[in-house]
């Protein structure tokens, strides 16, 4: 075996979820992100069981392997137990960790994503938190969310919530004490070494671009190349 | 397959779920975007239906959407989620209901690993006393709050205000159910029904008095994708997900959609938004999109409550169809008022949907 498939089979989910692939398709033929973009979970678990290094490589180094929604479909089909989804989530974490990730479009949306989602569990306590989902950065929130960010205090009022109170209830204040045991599990499980780890691939990639970070950030957000569709 | 042959799947898939006495948490999405279904959830189920529902402020998310977004460690989800569980234990609980699909989903998946590598779950449980002093236990029973909704749903039924019947014609509303991928698609055993045939939310609506609409693409994801979405750049997967499945579910007619997802609501109510601002084309009746509802937000409409106490005004597509068909009184002048009636003015309305 490889160094790459002995990194792979330290992944639980790989070792869970990769039993001999017989190539059938039905995790393809199901899947909502194989329908639209140039995407085949089958060719996937296929070159992972293959233990084929180069291809490895280049999988982990591609577009491809961040096109899955993680929607899980492909599990519930799999006729021999596998399960593509929680494959492409071992590939995924190797090539964050390798740094293989930022050479692929998609795979460097990962800097957003490490900032934003990870900024908001250790700010507030969770992954979504309403004052940071503005209607400018998502219009198709519609009219009515426009509405609601604009009166957010009053509409939790209105609804019940517990607004950045105290106490328990909907998007309450999450006591600071709480917020830096999830800092400390961050720092002991990987997830601070992970986001340092994206930030500086980010950082070098921008560089190399001639990109500042603000427009790097730009770039990553919006920017999306022909290549990837189905159409 | 007949009908019979689906009752009989649906049958080997019944989940224990215990009667009472929960530790509560909630879910990141649903809270923000709906968080009167949540406040209706404990409504009903505490006061409504006298059970102990207990929740702390201590709790947090469970790191789910960032996991499957790929921006935390498996061994972070899983630590953290020891501690929504170590929390449980601490406070008395052996029965864990979450809000939030995706929570559900990785519940099953974490305990379903450490089930099988128990040297991991020796780990986290190091880390977790290590890091936030707490012991690390397991529930008992771990099930959705859907869960606990479809197990009182004759309950509710009995105390039903309206049903889901229109009341001009007598005929059952026709019910599109759309189950949140992670309740049952990664492991079918730990959904009401399994994955096939879900009955979590077909339960709901028979007791209700309402139709299951069958429609091919019934099972296929609302295409929120985590990153899928939350990446500008990446939001046409989300939609054209949606869109296959409202152009699916058309030529049934559907009256309303009911959801067990905090974000399949959202994403199905908004991009039937921006489909009909795009192109014109609404998927409802004169012009109205289809209205997509929460199951506390169903509940409480059967039940009698206030359909803006519900936060039904929170939709981009309007409700009233339904509340006009199921014979539900309301005030459209207190739609969009605050508390105390406090004048919030109202959303600009969209172009091309009512």
């Amino acid at each position: 075996m490889g160094r790459l498939f002995d990194l792979l089979m330290k992944d639980y989910r790989l070792r869970e979820g990769l039993n001999a692939c017989i190539n059938c398709g039905t995790c393809t033929a199901v899947c909502p992100a194989a329908e639209f973009y140039r995407y085949d979970p089958r060719r996937i678990v296929d070159t992972v069981q293959s233990k084929d290094e180069d291809a490895i490589e280049k999988l982990l180094k591609s577009d491809t392997i961040w096109y899955c929604g993680e929607c899980m479909s492909c599990v519930t089909r799999c006729p021999r137990k596998n399960a593509p989804g929680m494959i492409v989530m071992a590939l995924r974490t190797l090539s964050i960790d390798l740094g293989y990730f930022i050479e692929s479009e998609k795979g460097r949306q990962q800097f957003i994503l490490s900032k934003d989602l990870c900024g908001n569990i250790l700010d507030y306590g969770y992954c979504v938190y309403p004052r940071r989902f503005d209607y400018a950065g998502h219009p198709e929130a519609g009219r009515v969310w426009e509405w609601e960010e604009k009166h957010l205090d009053d509409v939790f009022a209105r609804l019940g919530g517990n607004l950045d109170g105290e106490g328990p209830g909907a998007v309450r204040r999450i006591p600071q004490e709480d917020r830096d045991e999830l800092k400390k599990i961050f720092d002991a499980t990987g997830a601070t070494q992970r986001m340092k780890t994206v930030e500086e691939a980010a950082e070098k990639k921008a560089e190399e671009l001639g990109l500042t970070m603000e427009e790097f950030t730009r770039k990553v957000y919006n920017e999306s190349g022909p290549q990837h569709y189905n159409h | 397959m007949i009908y019979e042959g689906k009752q009989k799947i649906w049958s080997e898939y019944q989940k224990e779920i215990p009667d009472d006495h929960y530790f509560y948490v909630r879910s990141c999405i649903r809270q923000s975007f709906f968080p009167a279904s949540e406040a209706t959830f404990l409504e009903i189920t505490r006061n409504r239906l006298g059970k102990d529902i207990f929740e702390t402020e201590h709790h947090t998310t469970c790191g789910g959407i960032a996991y499957h977004s790929d921006a935390i460690p498996q061994e972070t989800a899983m630590t953290i989620i020891a501690r929504q569980f170590g929390l449980m234990h601490k406070y008395g609980y052996e029965n864990y209901v979450c809000s939030c699909i995706t929570s559900f989903g990785l519940y099953c998946e974490t305990l379903e690993t450490w089930r099988q590598f128990p040297e991991l779950a020796a780990k986290i449980a190091d880390i977790l006393w290590k890091t936030c002093k707490l012991e690390f236990a397991k529930p008992r029973f771990i099930v959705h709050a859907s869960d606990l909704i479809y197990h009182y749903r004759n309950e509710i039924a009995a105390m039903a205000r309206h049903r889901l019947v229109n009341v001009h014609t007598g005929e059952p509303l026709k019910v599109v159910e759309h189950i949140g991928c992670h309740y049952s698609k990664m492991f079918p055993s730990k959904g009401v029904g399994g994955a096939e045939y879900p009955y979590v939310l077909a339960g709901m609506i028979e007791a209700w008095g309402g139709q299951v609409v069958d429609y091919p693409e019934r099972r296929h994801c609302c295409g929120f994708g985590f990153r899928q979405y939350f990446i500008k750049a990446n939001r046409g997967y989300s939609l054209s997900n949606t869109y296959k499945k409202f152009e699916s579910m058309e030529p049934y007619h559907p009256d309303m959609i009911i959801t067990n997802c905090p974000g399949c609501p959202y994403f199905m109510d908004r991009w039937q938004y921006v489909i009909a601002e795009e192109t014109g084309k609404t998927y409802g009746e004169n012009g109205h999109g289809i209205p997509v509802f929460t199951y506390e937000e169903v509940a409480g409409l059967v039940l009698g409550y206030d359909p803006w106490d519900l936060g039904l005004q929170t939709h981009q597509i309007g409700p009233e169809p339904v509340l006009d068909k199921m014979g539900i009184k309301y005030d459209p002048s207190r739609k969009y008022l605050g508390l105390k009636g406090k004048d919030l003015g109202m959303p600009v309305c969209p172009g091309c949907i009512k």
